[in-house]
């Protein structure tokens, strides 16, 4: 059984078609890629899997569970966690609480403790911080963990993101365009993290990319994606010679 | 002390325990609540009306008009705090005009717009005192929780925050609940200082004056709303003399604080002991390379 089984998913917005049709199925602890010109719709199928948006048609499971149409809390809480385009920290929060956020299923304390000091609550914070240490060491931030994350510098706060996405444990890891701005360094930096990550953690890991040599470099399965409709899907090697992927990103030779 | 200045420092507590849910509302959770003056109307209806026609002990009487105004913060909660946007302000808005209304017009229950005359004048200063320690503990406490954390993190990014598992729907309405508690202590306390209520109490001039202390303060400092209350309600009665000048000057202060700092007096800054010495380490550092040079 897949891990996420997305069938025949429509979204349309108004007159437009974003997400034409779209099915796609990704098994348990593997690598997958989407990629596509811009306005290809690849963001709107992760706001469509994370319940930011309800797909016009189709159907999507998780683990065998129907997600449609629940709240993006509900969808978080079941174990896929993401990261944005142009990031969403929280700018006045510490680079510490962005994370320790995010771990927030790991205490227990009700809403009652949260008025008044207790035992348990003291306990439950405590692991709370050593869970968002471990995760600032993995991505290698906790020289900053006091500092506000709007103070980051670009490339830490992509960082501190995929450390948020991580706390809560996820099954399923979508990575909205997480190179977008690295230079080339960066970017072999980010592609062993994302290697890493995917090892150590066991995880599925669905990826949105500009930048081929990450794509081609991580992903084992690759989607194509042009006005909304699935044109190919393949190895790497099969989408580097396809000759619809080349005619959608160069445009067909002229005989 | 003499019992002019006692009645504003009661004055003051009053305010502060409205303007510490607001703080937690407003400041930590990011939800603009226009009409706060509404809330207190609730509780202080409620726990006049109890205690003047039913003969209910205070304490009972402040807790039902607590309960009333929490009553009322799930009837515009429930409907307004899933959408996103402005909506939840402007139900706020009208909630307060609404009941100000209501009570103009129920006239045999509230005395319209003459008002409840003769509430006994239970509160004292040092139970006013006593209820802000308590009020300002259980909110510094929240604001540091997991709980907490999970209100700011709503504000800051609320897309961010659900997709990370937080139902902002819920913590959105826990906060709206605890500051409608507030808000409905602090109108029976003040129904039973000043032994007279009337609806132009509670009018959106009473809503302006709340949420101005919570953005004068500063949004995210409790320590700032603490500061507010106290500068804000005693200030007009220090000007007292210069009569009629006395509002525009608050009026100034309050434009001037946006013009110089936009983020209130304390912006983030709070007091507490470590914070303390931090601020000491900073004035301290500065001497260093003074005595360096001597050498």
């Amino acid at each position: 059984m897949a891990l996420l089984d997305i069938q025949n998913v429509t979204k349309r917005f108004g007159g437009v078609v974003a997400v034409d049709t779209f099915s796609h199925e990704l098994e348990q602890g593997k690598l997958y890629a989407v990629i596509g010109p811009n306005g290809a719709g690849k963001t709107t199928i992760f706001n469509l899997i994370t319940g930011i948006y309800t797909p016009t048609e189709g159907k999507i499971t998780f683990n065998g569970e129907n997600i449609l149409g629940l709240r993006p809390h509900k969808i978080a809480q079941m174990g896929i966690a993401r990261t944005f385009q142009n990031i969403r920290l929280f700018p006045m929060l510490s680079v510490l609480d962005n994370v320790r956020t995010a771990c927030h299923k790991y205490a227990q304390y009700s809403i009652l403790e949260g008025l008044i000091p207790t035992p348990r609550r003291f306990r439950n914070e405590k692991v709370l911080t050593e869970r968002a240490w471990k995760l600032l060491e993995l991505v290698d931030l906790t020289d900053r963990a006091g500092e506000r994350s709007k103070n980051l510098p670009y490339g830490h706060q992509r960082r501190l993101e995929i450390a948020r996405a991580l706390a809560q444990e996820p099954k399923l890891l979508l990575l909205d365009e997480p190179a977008a701005g690295m230079n080339p360094d960066e970017t072999q930096g980010l592609m062993d993290f994302i290697e890493r990550i995917h090892e150590t953690f066991n995880l599925t890991i669905l990826l949105i990319e500009h930048h081929m040599e990450v794509v081609m470099g991580l992903a084992e399965d690759i989607a194509v994606l042009n006005f909304g409709r699935t044109i190919a899907r393949g190895t790497p090697e099969q989408i580097q010679v396809n000759p619809v992927v080349i005619e959608a990103y160069l445009g067909s030779e002229e005989n | 002390m003499s019992e002019y200045v006692m009645g504003i420092l009661i004055l003051v507590c009053v305010n502060l325990i409205a303007v510490l849910g607001l703080s937690l509302l407003t400041g930590f959770t990011g939800q603009f609540n226009f009409g706060q003056a509404g809330f207190m109307a609730v509780g202080a209806y409620t726990a006049a009306i109890l205690t003047t026609r039913a003969d209910v002990p205070f304490v009972l009487a402040l807790l039902a008009g607590m309960l009333a105004s929490g009553l009322a913060s799930f009837i515009i909660g429930i409907p307004t705090l899933r959408l996103k946007g402005d909506y939840f302000a402007i139900a706020t808005l009208g909630f307060a005009e609404a009941v100000r209304l209501l009570v103009e017009n129920l006239e045999k229950i509230t005395g319209g717009s003459r008002g409840i005359p003769r509430i006994p004048t239970y509160t004292t200063l040092p139970l006013a005192i006593g209820m802000v320690i308590i009020s300002l503990a259980l909110v510094a406490f929240y604001v540091n929780s997991r709980h907490g954390r999970n209100c700011i993190a709503i504000r800051e990014d609320e897309l961010a925050a659900e997709s990370i598992g937080i139902n902002s729907f819920y913590y959105k309405q826990v906060s709206f609940f605890i500051n409608a508690l507030l808000a409905g202590l602090s109108g029976g306390l003040l129904a039973h200082y000043v032994g007279f209520i009337q609806p132009s109490m509670f009018g959106m001039i009473k809503s302006t004056e709340l949420i101005v202390m919570v953005i004068f303060g500063g949004m995210q400092s409790l320590t700032g709303a603490v500061f507010a209350a106290l500068l804000l309600t005693s200030l007009p009665e220090v000007l007292r003399a210069a009569n009629a000048w006395r509002l525009v000057a608050f009026g100034a202060l309050v434009v001037l604080i946006m013009v110089v700092r936009p983020e209130g007096v304390m912006g983030t800054w709070e007091l507490s002991i470590g914070n303390l010495k931090n601020a000491w380490k900073k004035i301290t550092a500065r001497k260093i390379p003074a005595a360096a040079v001597e050498r």
